[in-house]
């Protein structure tokens, strides 16, 4: 059992490298079966107590998230080494993540270079539709798991091996709650939510919002048909978060993507090259 | 249900500050939670019940302390308790606030044996 994930023997996260070529085929299927010491234990009481049952009290003051905090920012060094730039897509399942993600990395291909991790509970699909994008991609799959967390995220690395000043997407489960709490060693965090959902979802569901750097309101060509009030959702966003951007886009019209490509690219930073 | 996962941690850190200090038994555990740690508290015990089964914290006395959420207004710098992050400063309305505590989340002590 991982205890970093919490995941029991019946729902093992397993790593997929996915090519175009062959969708299924390939057999890199690991299965995250060990269990490493990435923490410490503290034996500042070397002093042994052998008088049992004497009852005594240890002050811990451990923060409970630490464990993954000091993974996420072990990941965040390799990003910030390889000057990769990180993004952590969180929704409710159906929001656009994929979607959002094919279009940009067909129509910036020629400008910059993409790498995609993909979180999902099971199956290939998102993977599959990522690679026919012709990009390099691994899928994690996280069986009863409920969120990516960055121990999962070091692991997908180790094979994908992304490319020195390349873009990587990291598409999280589908859920708007457990997510908030995980960092993975983004850069940013980019919360997507699309007009058919509610406009109280930013009250809904704070955590996330208040967590992220970006929000993106997706399937604006659907306004015409649903009532959604944008303004409401903006503003309801912006009491829970005051840093918060907005961005609206259609992944199916294409409306507003220029916007989204604009603010990726002013996060892409120039290597400061040493000769 | 990321409960679960918190508890697998708590337990994580429970059992190695325990078994570094040699104790065979863990009577009591303490723990904060900041009202806006994202932690919902049905979830968490019953993640609770189901995790520590065969572990040492199986019997151990769970003591929480609740801490309260707080915020400073960025306008008129007024210090108040929220209960959400979307709560306006009470004395100028704004909604231009820094949280300044709520968000522990952390295991404070141990009652070992
Ligand atoms: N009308 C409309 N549908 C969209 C848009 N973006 C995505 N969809 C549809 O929404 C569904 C879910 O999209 P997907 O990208 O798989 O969502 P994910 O679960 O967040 O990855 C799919 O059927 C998409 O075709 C959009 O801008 N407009
Ligand atoms: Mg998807
Ligand atoms: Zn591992
Ligand atoms: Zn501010
Ligand atoms: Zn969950
Ligand atoms: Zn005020």
């Amino acid at each position: 059992m991982c205890a970093t994930c919490g995941c029991g023997p019946d729902s093992k996260t397993t790593y997929q490298l996915v090519d175009k070529d062959e969708n299924n085929g390939h057999d890199h299927n690991h299965q995250h079966l060990h269990s490493h010491e990435h923490s410490h234990t503290h034996d500042h009481d070397e002093k042994h107590n052998h008088s049992h049952p004497e009852k005594k009290v240890i002050d811990v003051e451990q923060d409970i998230l630490q464990q993954n905090n000091l993974l996420a920012e072990r990941n965040r060094g390799y990003f910030d080494a390889k000057n990769i730039l990180a993004l952590n897509l969180v929704s409710s399942p159906g929001s656009g993540k994929t979607s959002l993600l094919e279009r940009t990395l067909i129509d910036l291909k020629n400008e910059l270079e993409f790498v995609v991790i993909e979180g999902d509970q099971q199956t290939n699909n998102d993977a599959n539709r990522i690679a026919e994008t012709g990009t390099r991609v691994t899928q994690i799959n996280t069986g009863k798991g409920c969120h990516l967390d960055a121990h999962m995220v070091l692991h997908a690395l180790q094979g994908l091996k992304p490319k020195d000043n390349s873009v990587m997407f990291i598409e999280n489960v589908g859920n708007l709650v457990c997510p908030a709490m995980f960092d993975l060693g983004e850069k940013e965090r980019v919360v997507i939510i699309s007009v058919t959902e509610g406009d109280d979802k930013p009250l809904k569901y704070p955590d996330m919002f208040y967590s992220s750097t970006l929000c993106i309101i997706n399937k604006t060509d659907l306004l015409p048909y649903v009532p959604f009030d944008i303004e409401k959702v903006k503003a309801n966003a912006k009491k829970v978060n005051h840093h918060l951007e907005i961005i609206e886009v259609s992944c199916t019209s294409g409306e507003g993507l220029d916007k989204w490509y604009k603010w990726l690219k002013s996060k892409v930073l120039q290597p400061e090259v040493v000769c | 249900m990321h409960e679960l996962s918190i508890v697998m941690g708590i337990i994580k850190i429970a059992e190695d500050y325990a078994k570094a200090a040699d104790a065979q038994f863990i009577d009591e555990i303490e723990l904060d939670i900041g009202a806006l740690s994202g932690i919902d508290m049905q979830s968490m015990e019953f993640a609770w019940t189901q995790a520590i089964k065969g572990t040492m914290l199986n019997g151990t006395t769970k003591k929480i302390n609740t801490i309260l959420a707080k915020a400073k207004c960025l306008d008129c710098e007024a210090e108040f308790e929220i209960k959400n992050y979307f709560d306006a400063c009470p004395a100028c309305g704004e909604h231009l606030i820094a949280i300044m505590q709520g968000k522990e989340l952390k295991v404070k002590s141990l009652l070992v044996s």
